[in-house]
């Protein structure tokens, strides 16, 4: 598998779209930085553009990358490597490098700007992790669809609309059913719901590390109560954890069951 | 060498195997025949592992291969299309295949054969069909396996090409290797093929030697015995 990762992550490195990923978080981090003069405020701004840019790059260039390197595939296949190793030397390469784009982009400015000497190392820190955690769950997804879908157009457009659908439109189903649903106690569902959208639980993770959940209002105070304590926050890496295994397992498995 | 029985595999609806019985013993050059869609193709990916039986039992080398995936070290498999990652190098290409399969070879002999010296630098993505079809086939034959696999291998060859890859072949047979072949030219099938396996509707029709052909279906011609084969009639 480390050979098959070595391989993509190589190429990956040479192609041009992974350079524009990384200077555009290079050149976000510095404008954000110097014309805010303010760390904290440049996380926040970083984790808005984060959440919802992180995931769709990570779409779409796992099913951009699936679909390229085919040919790839199918001459790894008849060679003697298992192949499972192929799938996820291949999942591990693209999600590595989109990953250390971000990490790059973002933390160098950061360090050159004195990230070290001021507090809000940890909430960066924090947006790191996450925005690392959604690369490996975005691309572990479009991956998945891209497996299960021999029609490139079909495959590129359920990944764009997982990626819709988790972004935006469960938010608003979330909204909705808050508003239809407020006569009953709701922190148990709102609690739920959030654990389960990847994209939800990263941005409660952090707005709630940078203490401006009073901002969320009574909700935001079960949230504080739920996250800000060592098991919530335990039990969202968790979560994120499995949001990240669980499709890594299904494309293993799938992997080994299709014809080609 | 191989060992089929009762091979089933559908696609979707598409009954493409039906049954398949195959016994390919050590040694000889075993050319694979059969009308488009007969299920050529289907056979040899079943073999080499890529495409996963319905039913059945396919042993290589007297082992079981079901999830199975170190034996492929023993086969050198020629892809009836030879489609490259096309931002790669031909020499990249033969480094990584050599890194993969950790075996020695003797790939500058080859390169030297199909005179691909010019090409080593250029990415495969800017070579011609043909060119891309000798560098497929530099890299089947760079090992030294005891089973080789070849779909289709004179796609897009010249004609100088064709004599080094007969050549080739012969070579081979001679290390006492076992060969696959798959091929629609006929001509090519008759010089280097000792034995035929004709495919037809998923089933084994006929397995023997070009003489035995030629006698069952009373032709004179190989190119009509294969004809003749598929429509019983003439000959029953």
């Amino acid at each position: 598998m480390i050979k098959i990762l070595k391989y993509s992550f190589y190429d990956l490195m040479r192609s041009r779209w992974s350079y524009i990923y990384f200077l555009f978080y290079l050149i976000l981090g510095f404008v954000l930085l110097f014309l805010n003069n303010d760390v904290s405020k440049a996380v926040i701004t970083l984790m808005n553009i984060i959440i919802i840019l992180v995931p769709l790059i990570g779409t779409i260039f796992g099913v951009m990358y699936y679909y390229n390197s085919k040919e790839f595939t199918e001459l790894l296949l008849a060679q003697p490597i298992k192949r499972s190793s192929i799938f996820l030397g291949q999942y591990f390469g693209v999600a590595g490098s989109l990953t250390l784009s971000l990490v790059l982009g973002l933390g160098i400015p950061f360090v050159l700007y004195g990230l070290f000497k001021s507090d809000a190392i940890f909430d960066f820190s924090l947006l790191l992790v996450t925005g690392a955690f959604l690369t490996l769950i975005f691309t572990a997804l479009s991956f998945n669809i891209a497996l299960s879908n021999e029609n490139k157009i079909k495959g590129f457009g359920y990944a764009v609309l997982l990626w819709l659908f988790l972004a935006v439109i469960y938010d608003g189903i979330f909204l909705m059913s808050l508003i239809i649903f407020k006569e009953y106690p709701l922190d148990t569902f709102s609690l739920t719901a959030t654990m389960l959208n990847p994209i939800d639980l990263s941005r409660t993770l952090i707005l709630l590390k940078l203490d401006i959940s009073a901002l969320l209002g009574y909700t935001g105070a079960v949230f504080k109560q739920f996250f800000g304590t060592n098991t919530g926050l335990v039990i969202s890496m968790v979560m994120l954890v499995l949001w990240t295994a669980i499709p890594v397992w299904r494309l293993s498995y799938k992997a080994n069951r299709k014809d080609f | 060498m191989i060992k089929i029985e009762l091979l089933h595999k559908k696609f979707g609806k598409n009954q493409v195997l039906t049954g398949l019985d195959l016994h390919i013993q050590k040694g000889g050059i075993f050319a694979i025949l059969g009308p488009n869609g007969s299920g050529k193709t289907t056979l040899i990916k079943t073999i080499l592992g890529m495409v996963v039986p319905n039913t059945g039992n396919i042993s290589v080398l007297g082992e079981p291969i079901k999830n199975k995936w170190k034996y492929r070290q023993e086969i050198e498999y020629l892809p009836q299309i030879a489609n490259f990652p096309g931002n790669l190098k031909v020499k990249e290409l033969i480094r990584m295949i050599k890194d993969l399969r950790q075996k020695s070879s003797e790939e500058e002999k080859l390169i030297q054969l199909f005179a691909l010296e010019p090409y080593l630098d250029k990415k495969l993505a800017t070579l011609s069909g043909g060119t891309k079809q000798k560098v497929n086939i530099v890299l089947t034959f760079m090992f030294d396996s005891p089973l080789i696999i070849l779909d289709e291998p004179t796609t897009g060859l010249d004609p100088l090409a064709l004599i080094r890859l007969k050549e080739l072949i012969q070579v081979e047979k001679e290390k006492g290797k076992t060969i696959l072949v798959t091929s629609h030219i006929m001509q090519f099938v008759e010089e280097v093929a000792d034995e035929i396996v004709y495919l037809l509707e998923g089933k084994i029709y006929f397995k023997g030697s070009i003489q035995e052909l030629m006698t069952k279906t009373k032709q004179t011609d190989f190119e009509h015995a294969i004809a003749a084969i598929a429509t019983p009639t003439i000959y029953d």
